[in-house]
C-alpha cells in the first residue's frame, strides 16, 4: 500500500492550482507545438526552457513533461487530417489515419488516436509508479563501475536504433562527450577546452547546444523546399462504429504492451515503438493487404505505442539517472539546471517532485482527451499559417529564450555555431541525436570512470569481473552485434527506410 | 586519391578536425595515471579515439570497397541568411536594443524563404515585435534592454 500513499503524495502535488495550471499550458503547447510540422518535442522544450527558470522545479518539470506527451498527441492529428507527420512518431499514423480520412472517417481515426493514446498513458503511468521504488533500490546497490558500464550500454543502445551508419554515430557521441567535458573540471578545478573564454568555464550551456542542433538546422533544412499547399480532409462523425472499435481494441492493448517495453529499453523511445508495434500489428493480423489502405488498428496500435514509450521512457531517467533518448536527455538537462540531479537519489530527496510529475503524466492524460477532440478545429486552422511567417518567430523565440538564461550574447552565437554543426550534420548524414546523449552523460561518465579506476588502483579489469557491469557491457556487446549482421542491417533499413521517405515528403 | 563517398570523407574530416586538437590540447592539461587520473586524461582517450574513427570512415570512404554516395546538395544562402540574422541578433542586442534587433533578425532571416516578399516580412516584423513586448518585457519580465544603450545611455 505503499504506492498507493506514494500516488496520494503525487496527487497532492499535482492538485495546487499552479501545478493543475501549468500542467494544462504544457499539454496545450505540446499539442500545438505537435500539430506544426518541423518543430518536434525537442526543439519545443529547448524553446521554452528559459522560460521555466522562474518556476519551482516540480512545476518546471509538469510543464516540461506535459509538452513531451502533448506532442505526441497533436502529431497524430497532422497525420491523419493532412498526412504530414507532426512528429517523427507520428509518421505511421499517416499509413492508415490519412486513409481513413479520405473514406471520410477522419473523425474516427481522431477518437481512437485520442482513446488509445489516453489508454497507454494511463497504463505506463502506472507502470512507471510500480517500477520506480525497486529499480531506484537496484540503482543504490550500483557502484561507479556499474555506472559507467550503464552509460556505455545507454549510449550503445541509442546508436544502435539510430538511422544512418554506425560507426558515423559512434563519432558522434564520442563528440557529444567530448562538448560535455568543456568548462571546468570538478575534481581539480582546472579549466579544459575553454579558451580562457569566461562564458565557457561553466562548461558549454545545454540550451544553446539543443537549440542550435535541432532547432536552428531545423529551419535551415526546412527552407532547402518549397512550401507545399496543404489538402485538408473534411472530419465527420468522431463516433466509432461499434466494428471498429471491436477491432482496435486488442491493437489498443497490443501497442501499449510494446510501447511500455521499448520506451524502456535504451535508445528506444516513441519512434521506435511506433514503427514496431506497427511491424507487429501487420504481421498478426489476418488480412495484412488492408494495412495501409485505412485499417483502424494501424492507427489505434502505434498511437497506444507511442504515447506508452513517451511514458515509459522516464523510468531510467528518474530511477538510474540515465536517459534512454533524445527528448529524456532534454529533461535530465532541465533538471540538472533546476538543480536536480536525475537518479535513484531523486526519488528520495524530493519525493513530492517525483510523484508529482508521475501523477501529473495521468492528470495531463486525462485534460489532453478533454482538449484534444473538441479543439480540433483550432488546431487544423493552425496548419495554415505559413511557414515563411513561423520560422522568423521561432528564430526570435529562440534567441531571446538563450538570451535569457544567462543574460549573456556570447550563447546567441554558441547557438549559431552549433546550429551551422547540426545542418552539416544533417548533409552529411550524422544523426544528430546521439550527440546531446553523450552530452548529458559526458561528465557523469567521466566521474564514475575516475571514481572506479581510483577504486581499483588503475586496474580496469574491474569493469568485467563486476557481474552487473560485465552483463551491461555484453549487452552492449550483443547490440552492436546484431547491427553488425547484415540480415537484420537490411531489416533495420527497411523499418527507417520508410520512415524516412515519409518524413521527408514534409 | 578518388573521393567515393563525399559525405563519409566529409564526416570524416570533421571528426579529425575535433579529434586532434582535442588530443593535442589535453597534453597540455595534468593527465596522470589510470588510478589517479587528471584532467587530461578522459579528454584525451575521448580525442583519440575521435580521431581514430575519423581516420576510419576517411579512409573507408577513398576506399574501393565502399558504394559510392549522392552528392551533396548544401544551400548556401539559407545557411548564410538564417545563421547571420542569428549571429546578428546576438551582436546587436546590447547596443541597439531589443526592437532594433527584433526588426533586424526577422527580417534577414525572412529572406532566406524562397515565398520572400518585403511587405509579408515587414508586417511579420512589427507583429512579432508586438508580441515579444508584451510576452517577454512585460508580462515575464526578462532582463533585457529594450531600447538603444545610445538613447538610455546605460552600457
Amino acid at each position: 500500500m505503499e504506492l498507493l500513499s506514494n500516488l496520494a503524495l503525487g496527487f497532492q502535488t499535482v492538485i495546487s492550482p499552479q501545478n493543475l495550471l501549468y500542467c494544462f499550458l504544457g499539454t496545450l503547447i505540446g499539442t500545438l507545438i505537435g500539430v506544426l510540422p518541423g518543430i518536434g518535442p525537442v526543439q519545443t522544450i529547448a524553446i521554452l526552457l528559459p522560460t521555466t527558470f522562474a518556476l519551482p522545479p516540480v512545476t518546471a518539470l509538469i510543464m516540461l513533461a506535459g509538452i513531451y506527451y502533448g506532442a505526441q498527441y497533436g502529431g497524430s492529428t497532422t497525420s491523419i487530417l493532412v498526412n504530414v507527420p507532426g512528429e517523427a512518431s507520428s509518421v505511421v499514423t499517416c499509413l492508415d489515419g490519412y486513409q481513413m480520412a479520405l473514406k471520410g472517417r477522419a473523425g474516427a481515426a481522431l477518437t481512437i488516436s485520442a482513446l488509445a493514446s489516453f489508454v497507454a498513458g494511463c497504463f505506463a503511468t502506472f507502470l512507471l509508479a510500480l517500477l520506480a521504488v525497486p529499480l531506484s533500490e537496484l540503482a543504490f546497490k550500483f557502484g561507479p563501475a556499474e555506472y559507467f558500464s550503464l552509460m556505455v550500454f545507454g549510449l550503445i543502445g541509442s546508436i544502435v536504433f539510430a538511422s544512418g551508419s554506425l560507426i558515423k554515430a559512434v563519432g558522434v557521441i564520442v563528440l557529444g562527450l567530448l562538448l560535455g567535458v568543456v568548462g571546468t573540471d570538478i575534481t581539480s578545478g582546472s579549466q579544459r577546452f575553454s579558451f580562457g573564454i569566461s562564458e565557457l568555464a561553466d562548461g558549454i550551456g545545454f540550451v544553446p547546444l539543443a537549440m542550435g542542433l535541432f532547432g536552428i538546422s531545423e529551419i535551415i533544412k526546412s527552407l532547402e523546399q518549397r512550401e507545399k499547399k496543404k489538402m485538408l480532409s473534411k472530419i465527420s462523425g468522431f463516433w466509432m462504429t461499434k466494428k471498429e472499435l471491436k477491432a482496435s481494441a486488442p491493437a489498443v492493448v497490443r501497442g501499449t504492451l510494446t510501447g511500455s517495453l521499448l520506451g524502456i529499453l535504451p535508445g528506444g523511445g516513441a519512434i521506435l515503438a511506433s514503427f514496431i508495434s506497427y511491424m507487429l500489428e501487420k504481421k498478426i493480423s489476418r488480412d495484412p493487404e488492408s494495412f495501409g489502405k485505412g485499417n483502424i488498428r494501424g492507427v489505434a496500435s502505434p498511437e497506444s505505442a507511442n504515447n506508452a514509450a513517451a511514458q515509459t521512457s522516464f523510468v531510467p531517467l528518474l530511477t538510474l539517472g540515465i536517459p534512454p533518448n533524445v527528448v529524456i536527455a532534454m529533461m535530465a538537462g532541465a533538471m540538472i539546471i533546476h538543480g536536480i540531479q536525475p537518479g535513484p537519489r531523486v526519488i528520495i530527496s524530493n519525493p513530492e517532485l517525483f510523484w508529482g510529475v508521475i501523477v501529473s503524466m495521468w492528470v495531463g492524460n486525462l485534460m489532453l482527451l478533454i482538449l484534444n477532440l473538441p479543439l480540433i478545429g483550432i488546431w487544423v486552422k493552425l496548419l495554415s499559417v505559413p511557414y515563411r511567417v513561423l520560422y522568423p518567430a521561432i528564430l526570435l523565440f529562440c534567441c531571446i529564450g538563450i538570451y535569457s538564461v544567462n543574460n549573456n550574447t556570447f550563447d546567441i552565437g554558441l547557438t549559431a555555431f552549433f546550429g551551422f554543426l547540426g545542418y552539416l550534420f544533417a548533409k552529411l548524414e550524422c544523426e544528430p541525436a546521439p550527440l546531446i546523449l553523450g552530452f548529458v552523460l559526458g561528465p557523469m561518465m567521466e566521474e564514475n570512470l575516475r571514481r572506479a579506476m581510483l577504486l581499483s588502483r588503475g586496474d580496469p579489469s574491474v569493469f568485467f569481473t563486476r557481474p552487473l557491469s560485465l552483463a551491461f557491457l555484453l549487452m552492449a556487446f550483443a547490440m552492436l552485434i546484431i547491427v553488425a549482421v547484415p540480415a537484420i542491417r537490411r531489416r533495420r533499413k527497411d523499418a527507417f527506410g520508410g520512415g524516412g521517405e515519409e518524413l521527408s515528403k514534409k | 586519391m578518388h573521393i567515393r563517398n563525399t559525405r563519409d570523407f566529409y564526416a570524416g574530416l570533421v571528426f579529425l578536425l575535433f579529434g586532434i586538437p582535442a588530443m593535442v590540447l589535453s597534453r597540455g592539461y595534468q593527465i596522470g595515471t589510470a588510478a589517479k587520473m587528471g584532467s587530461g586524461y578522459f579528454p584525451f582517450l575521448l580525442g583519440g579515439l575521435l580521431t581514430v574513427l575519423g581516420l576510419v570512415i576517411l579512409l573507408r570512404s577513398i576506399s574501393r570497397c565502399e558504394g559510392r554516395g549522392k552528392e551533396i546538395s548544401f544551400r548556401a544562402k539559407q545557411t548564410v541568411l538564417v545563421l547571420s540574422s542569428v549571429i546578428l541578433f546576438g551582436l546587436l542586442l546590447r547596443p541597439l536594443g531589443l526592437l532594433l534587433s527584433t526588426l533586424i533578425l526577422v527580417l534577414i532571416s525572412s529572406m532566406a524563404s524562397f515565398e520572400f516578399k518585403m511587405k509579408v516580412a515587414i508586417l511579420n516584423a512589427f507583429i512579432l515585435l508586438i508580441i515579444v513586448l508584451i510576452i517577454f518585457v512585460y508580462f515575464l519580465r526578462f532582463q533585457i534592454p529594450v531600447w538603444p544603450s545610445f538613447l538610455t545611455g546605460r552600457t
